[in-house]
């Protein structure tokens, strides 16, 4: 990698000095940036690190019942700690291995907003809040297509509200050699409806599937699952074609209906 | 009772505390007191025209030492190609050069275009970005039809074609097998691509290349499978070095499968960069460079015809096979289609006549060589799949219709000019059918289909050529090298051993295993023994470990010197006990004189031999020391019969591996736990190329499954346990010690199976699916059920 100067605040506040100068770039957990530097695909002047900020670690529940958690807190914890929200803490305990686990943080993946990553499914089917340390964007208008979200340049994520849904479940059809979702999808169950969130497939990043939520609010049985949405605009690469991945994504819709019970 | 010394014993590997402990002294833990780092500037495009290279910025970059280009080895001789096939017309195949720096074009992406040597790794690649390179991008060629067809842009403009050679064998039976085709009953075709795979041993590639100007002796440390071959090849063919002035190391390697055999640009560079500079050079690959300068296995496109008579015997194969050699060809990749690949088509089978056409192809992509079981893994799928599919056409017992057309009778010349010398596949066949538990199939299908899922059930043979080779023989099918081994052993005054062995172990276990033969021998401790191999400067030279040879060619050679050396201490011990020589018995380390009770200590007589106080001086020389190079008679023939059981889920094309049983016959077996493991690890891979592994170009020669995002190495999760089961055992006729080799068995036998299984369950849902090219992603799987 080339050369870069390193910083590692200790509140937000610091963060988003030090994130206001020229070649800046935030390092969350690093299990996108860091192999990207290694690569010499990427030379920030300086990385500014969020993992020494206490405020935004760990998980809790606020007045509103809503599973909060720290932008910078890592998978296994919120695979140990979102015990109140089953359906997330399962997605965080099966994303990579356990190194990644013990590394990649919830903020660094909604901010990279991968196209076959797990959290973006997870926060778009949860209507969850993005809070940053300027504001609070709402799920659907923060996912804006492959690794393009609404953050402004040095806006960091500070914290991720998830409203804990009546029944939740979410399925990852894994790519065999990265293990990424080829295609992933959560369900989630709210009194005023069904959302259905999909990663992996869409070449425009994590999408929700709106026939199957209308379809789902009616009824809430893996029966109902419409049939696989059209293949147009699906991701077509040597792990499956966009006519399969869009045929997964009714399969995987399903089981996360029948999973719920 | 199992033994627990000795032949047929299983010690732990003794190499494991180190391995295991990060002890382990392998190339890149090595480092040479002044050492420079090299960096190559590899090709991002797989054809193009160099117009220019301008190094004059990146030398002046910081810690810049040298940068060299193709020009720099202009004079230098290119990388030789060990193997030269003649084509069915009696001409010798096409061979381009090889430069060691790409000279005038590059042919491949990860061609090296510039070396840069530097203090530092990072000042080294930081120079190589700087490096200007003026290429003109021409079109590239990536399929081998296409490749071959008329006004195709040429990989090398001084050939003629893309065709290497088009090889036809046995060219005499061409019209008998055409009679046979038309005379048959029934004839089953099948086409095929056997896919290319890339080897990712877990240590990639390292050089390091040492000059001492004082001795003008050149050392190179490289993460190979055969240091002495790289000695002669390099010294002889490249840089001009005699060997007595060239040393090579090969200390610890975490992995070969083959791809650490052949002779590589980089070696070359670091040992001719190291004299230019009067520095120590270092090189480390990284990963992504092994992906795209390590030679690559298989890419075979296929097809294949079995005719059969009214009785379902097989009366007929033949086989036309385009093969990809890349855009050089590697050190033994023209042997790999044709002598290690055509001489095994007819299986275990009893079928008159065959005949084998094999095109060798020149694309824009990387060289191609061995990997593991190297030609006999696409001799065997092609031959077991098509089987299958004729049973399944005929609706015949897969199994009855192997059965019918085994071989049975021993020694048998095969149409395809080998002669099996034993071989029992009935009763491997008998073996599987028991840890297999056949009959507990229906019941199982049965639960499988109530969750849903469909359950198949797929069985191969296999047959291969291994314990390579005869040296007579392969020099009249056009190696340029013998295939002998060597072995020192040198017995120290208090009676221990070191064997000095041309073999080389790179994850085999010989440094366990080769003790446990001297041991039986001799009648002593294993831990008494110690095995020395890697380095030219003190082993005899021997040809390496590929081919499943060690134990059969190397323990061969290692049998005979220590013969020697107990005909020798024989004497000593006849002198000793003023006895004649021919009274003199050795067991349990003891020397004793028939029908008496006098008898001394192996290591009385061993002490005697460098404190020749008391010795028969006039007649032997004192000291123990003997050396032996085995030449075997034959290949040997290790067979085995495999089984695996798949799930499939029908609404994803999803296939798990449920059971996986395989019966070899290895003939003896030394240690049995670590051929448990050669199989267990060949298995692995067999399952990788079946299900996971595939090598994929994009039509501009760019590789897409160039790091693990794309390319998928089998898990532990991805394999399920093996039942193995080594009791068929029919000993090799001619080596001493009776062994077949092990290595590649699994991965050459376990790749039909899978695909067989996975057509059953198909078939057995309703699906008329006859043929999925491996790997059996799920989404072939269910666009194959699509229709």
């Amino acid at each position: 990698m080339y050369e870069f100067e390193f910083v590692k605040p200790g509140s937000v506040a610091d963060a988003v000095t030090a994130l206001g100068e020229e070649d800046a770039q935030v390092l969350g957990g690093g299990q996108t940036l860091i192999p990207t530097l290694k690569q010499r695909l990427a030379s920030p002047g300086k990385l500014v690190s969020l993992a020494g900020i206490a405020e935004m670690q760990g998980v809790s529940t606020d007045d509103a019942g809503r599973i909060c958690v720290g932008g910078g807190t890592v998978h296994a914890d919120v695979a140990a700690n979102a015990g109140g929200y089953p359906a997330l803490a399962g997605l965080a305990g099966n994303i990579g291995d356990p190194a990644v686990r013990a590394r990649g943080t919830i903020g660094g993946s909604l901010a990279n907003n991968d196209p076959s990553a797990c959290y973006p499914a997870a926060a778009l089917a949860s209507g969850a809040s993005i809070v940053t340390n300027a504001r609070e964007i709402a799920a659907d208008d923060y996912f804006q297509g492959m690794f393009t979200t609404a953050l402004d340049e040095g806006e960091i994520i500070t914290e991720v509200k998830f409203p804990v849904p009546e029944a939740a479940n979410y399925q990852k059809f894994e790519q065999p050699a990265s293990r990424f979702a080829l295609v992933g999808v959560f369900v989630a169950k709210y009194a005023d409806g069904v959302r259905v969130a999909v990663t992996g497939a869409s070449q425009e990043g994590v999408f929700r599937w709106r026939a199957a939520e209308a379809a789902l609010s009616a009824d809430f049985s893996a029966d109902a699952v419409p049939e696989a949405p059209a293949a147009d605009g699906m991701i077509s690469d040597l792990h499956g074609t966009a006519a399969y991945r869009a045929h997964l994504v009714a399969v995987l819709t399903r089981r996360a209906v029948a999973a719920c019970g | 009772m199992p033994k627990d010394h000795g032949i047929g014993a299983s010690p732990k590997r003794r190499e494991d505390i180190r391995f295991l402990t990060g002890a382990g002294n392998y190339t890149d833990d090595i480092n040479v007191n002044g050492q420079a780092y090299v960096h190559f500037l590899r090709s991002d495009v797989a054809h193009g025209r160099i117009n220019a290279v301008n190094t004059g910025a990146a030398a002046a970059m910081p810690g810049v030492v040298r940068i060299f280009t193709g020009a720099d080895f202009e004079g230098v001789g290119g990388l030789p190609c060990g193997w030269c096939v003649t084509d069915r017309h009696g001409e010798p195949m096409q061979e381009p050069a090889h430069p060691v720096l790409a000279q005038g074009k590059v042919r491949h992406v990860g061609d090296p275009i510039a070396a840069v040597v530097a203090e530092t790794a990072e000042q080294a690649r930081d120079a190589a970005e700087a490096i200007e390179v003026d290429i003109e991008e021409l079109p590239a060629v990536v399929d081998m039809k296409a490749a071959l067809a008329d006004g195709s842009t040429k990989v090398h403009d001084d050939l003629t074609s893309n065709l290497c050679y088009d090889w036809g064998f046995v060219e005499e039976n061409k019209d008998a097998v055409e009679q046979a085709m038309q005379d048959a009953a029934h004839v089953t075709t099948l086409e095929l691509v056997n896919n290319r795979l890339i080897a990712n041993p877990m240590e990639p590639r390292v050089a390091i290349g040492d000059y001492n100007r004082a001795t003008d002796e050149s050392t190179l440390y490289t993460t190979s499978q055969n240091p002495h071959v790289i000695r002669l090849l390099m010294g002889a063919f490249v840089l001009g070095i005699p060997e007595h002035k060239l040393r090579v190391i090969a200390p610890d390697v975490g992995g070969g499968f083959g791809t650490k055999i052949f002779h590589y640009g980089e070696e070359a560079f670091c040992t001719f960069a190291a004299k230019a500079i009067n520095r120590p050079v270092k090189w480390t690959a990284s990963r992504s460079e092994a992906f795209m300068s390590d030679a690559h296995g298989r890419d075979h496109v296929t097809r294949i015809e079995l005719a059969l008579d009214k009785d379902n015997n097989f009366t007929a194969v033949r086989t036309e096979t385009y093969a990809n050699m890349g855009a050089y060809l590697s050190t033994f990749a023209p042997s790999v289609p044709t002598w290690l690949h055509g001489t095994l088509m007819a299986g275990n089978y009893k079928t008159p006549v065959v005949y084998v056409n094999v095109k060798a192809v020149f694309t824009n992509t990387v060289p191609v060589d061995a990997y593991r079981g190297a030609g006999r893994p696409e001799a065997t799928f092609q031959l077991e799949r098509v089987i299958d599919k004729a049973a399944r056409e005929l609706g015949v017992d897969p199994i009855a219709l192997r059965r019918q057309n085994f071989i049975t009778e021993f020694p048998y010349a095969t149409p395809v000019a080998v002669e099996y010398d034993t071989g029992d596949y009935h009763g491997t066949m008998d073996a599987l059918e028991k840890i297999a538990d056949l009959s507990g199939f229906e019941a199982r299908r049965k639960e499988s289909e109530a969750r849903g899922k469909l359950r198949g059930l797929g069985v191969n043979c296999y047959i291969e050529a291994c314990g390579i080779a005869p040296s007579n023989l392969v020099g009249q099918l056009g190696a340029r090298a013998g295939l002998y081994e060597s072995a020192t052993v040198r017995v120290n005054a208090t009676g221990g051993l070191v064997v000095m062995t041309g073999s080389h172990s790179h994850g085999q276990g010989h440094e366990t295993s080769f003790p446990q033969v001297i041991a039986e021998m001799i009648g002593i401790d294993e831990s008494m023994v110690e095995i020395v191999h890697g380095d030219t400067a003190n082993t005899p030279m021997g040809m390496g470990t590929y081919g499943s040879r060690s134990l059969a060619v190397g323990g061969s050679a290692m049998v005979r010197a220590t013969e020697k050396i107990i005909n020798k201490a024989k004497k000593i011990a006849a002198h000793l006990m003023e006895a004649a020589e021919a009274d003199i018995e050795l067991k349990d380390g003891q020397f004793s004189v028939a029908g008496t009770d006098k008898s001394v200590a192996w290591g009385d007589v061993t002490l005697a031999a460098y404190v020749p106080h008391n010795y028969p001086l006039e007649d032997i020389e004192p000291g123990l020391e003997e050396t032996a190079f085995y030449d075997p008679a034959n290949f040997t023939y290790p067979s085995g019969a495999y089984c695996c059981e798949v799930e499939l889920d029908p609404e994803t094309g999803k296939v798990t591996i449920e059971r996986f049983s395989a019966a070899d016959d290895f003939g003896n077996i030394v240690n049995p736990m670590i051929v448990d493991g050669q199989v267990h690890g060949g298995i692995g891979q067999g399952i990788g190329q079946a299900l996971l592994e595939g090598c994929v170009y994009d039509e501009n020669g760019q590789l897409l499954s160039a790091s693990y995002m794309d390319y998928a190495m089998p898990r532990a999760d991805d394999v399920p346990f093996y039942n193995v089961d080594h009791s068929s055992q029919t000993p090799c006729t001619h080596n001493p010690l009776g062994v077949k080799g092990c290595g590649e068995a699994g991965a050459i036998g376990s790749p039909p199976s899978v695909v067989n299984a996975v057509i059953d369950a198909l078939q057995s849902g309703g699906h008329d699916v006859t043929h999925i090219d491996m790997p059996v992603s799920p989404g072939r799987v269910w666009a194959a059920m699509q229709g």
